[in-house]
């Protein structure tokens, strides 16, 4: 039926996400692509974050979206979808990280105490952002290489508040943390992409984003 | 109250997004205006939380889309959607987003309030990071559930989302209307 999709996907923005659950429950099923599409970039950019592969990352943030489709009528209401979406993708892609976990190197942050604080590194001036900053691919490549040396914590806590845009308490329910473990989790992320940007992004870029192996970045 | 340079990194999360006490938030400005370090610090982490909440950072692979609703199709309760009925329907969506962009690039040029029935509000903290969306009319927290069009979040400067002519949120930031 192009012509009722073709009608629902020009005022996309304006219906309302909630009407489209219902009907989607009621069993008008293709409505799920309309309720899906404004959130693909964030579904496989979670995954990424987590799994910092673009293979794994695609084929989690799929299952995410076909476990959304089969568990919509266990949505409730008092949520935002897109934290409920976001929650799901999380799940799956720490579920495939736990998986593999035997597999992989612990990267050495993580065996940093939470509870000593952090000191910045550097105090590289980095009062403004260009403009074209990020149509530079180069330049996001280099925030994303940044964020994937944070230890697994650090970044699954920062990739929710900061990218996600989840509250503190969603981000702590997602993760099973309490909300001050977000919180000092969140300051210690920050700084350390601070740490780890500052000097290229405010100047010249570094050598400091690329660790020798063995070589403790913090 | 003086706070020093460690006390300052240990709440300088809390100060951008406008989670401190009054009395600790002057003293830290108070700080920052005589510390070098420090405010190289603040302005870094400011940029940091800028740049990774915006969504250009977000990139998917090409084809991306594609293959995404390639699956669902084949696990679409029922299975009747064409692949081509819904390619009409994402070319549609390309259409209307580039639209949207068009429509919201022509806004950010004004300065007054996006919303006639907005309030200003008052004593917004300059350097608070708030969230804004391209269509909306209002600043808010992280995770407010008054934000609308969450697929087109942005993180900036408090200063900046005022200056672009958006409102205080009335729930979220509701400390900063008068009335």
């Amino acid at each position: 039926m192009p012509e009722e999709v073709m009608s629902l996907g020009s005022p996309a923005r304006q219906f309302n996400e909630e009407l489209l659950i219902r009907r989607i429950r009621d069993g008008e099923h293709d409505l799920f692509y309309e309720l899906i599409r404004p959130y693909e970039r964030r579904v496989y950019s979670a995954a990424l974050a987590i799994l910092r592969n673009e293979a794994d990352a695609e084929d989690a943030a799929q299952e995410a979206v076909l476990k959304a489709l089969k568990h919509i009528r266990q949505f409730r209401a008092e949520a935002r979808f897109s934290t409920w979406l976001i929650q799901i993708v999380v799940n799956e892609a720490r579920m495939r990280k736990r998986k593999e976990h035997a597999h992989m190197i612990e990267p050495i942050v993580d065996h940093q105490d939470e509870e000593e604080n952090y000191t910045p590194r550097d105090f590289a001036d980095w009062r403004e952002i260009p403009s074209e900053t990020l149509e530079r691919k180069e330049v996001r490549q280099r925030l994303a290489e940044a964020l994937a040396s944070l230890g697994e914590k650090y970044r699954e806590v920062f990739v929710l508040r900061d990218m996600q845009h989840l509250s503190i308490e969603e981000t702590a329910k997602t993760l099973g943390i309490t909300t001050a473990s977000v919180k000092t989790r969140l300051l210690r992320a920050r700084l350390m992409l601070r740490d780890l940007l500052a000097p290229g992004l405010g100047g010249n870029w570094s050598s400091k984003l690329f660790f020798a192996k063995g070589t403790k970045p913090w | 109250m003086v706070v020093n340079c460690e006390h300052v990194w240990r709440e300088i999360s809390n100060y951008l997004e406008g989670d401190i006490e009054p009395d600790l938030q002057a003293a830290m400005e108070e700080h920052f205006r005589g510390c070098k370090h420090c405010t190289a610090v603040l302005d870094g982490t400011r940029n940091v939380i800028q740049l990774y909440g915006d969504e250009r950072m977000f990139e998917v692979p090409l084809g991306f889309s594609h293959r995404l609703h390639r699956r669902l199709e084949e696990n679409m309760p029922g299975n009747r959607r064409s692949l081509l009925g819904w390619m009409v329907a994402a070319a549609a969506a390309v259409l209307v987003a580039g639209s949207f962009e068009v429509a919201r690039s022509s806004v950010f040029s004004r300065s007054e309030l996006r919303s006639e029935h907005a309030q200003p509000g008052t004593g917004v903290p300059p350097d608070m990071m708030v969230v804004v969306s391209g269509d909306g009319k209002t600043f808010h927290a992280a995770g407010c559930p008054f934000i609308h069009d969450k697929a087109h979040l942005q993180t900036i400067q408090a200063r900046e989302a005022l200056r672009q002519g958006y409102a205080p949120c009335v729930r979220c930031m509701k400390k900063y209307l008068t009335a």
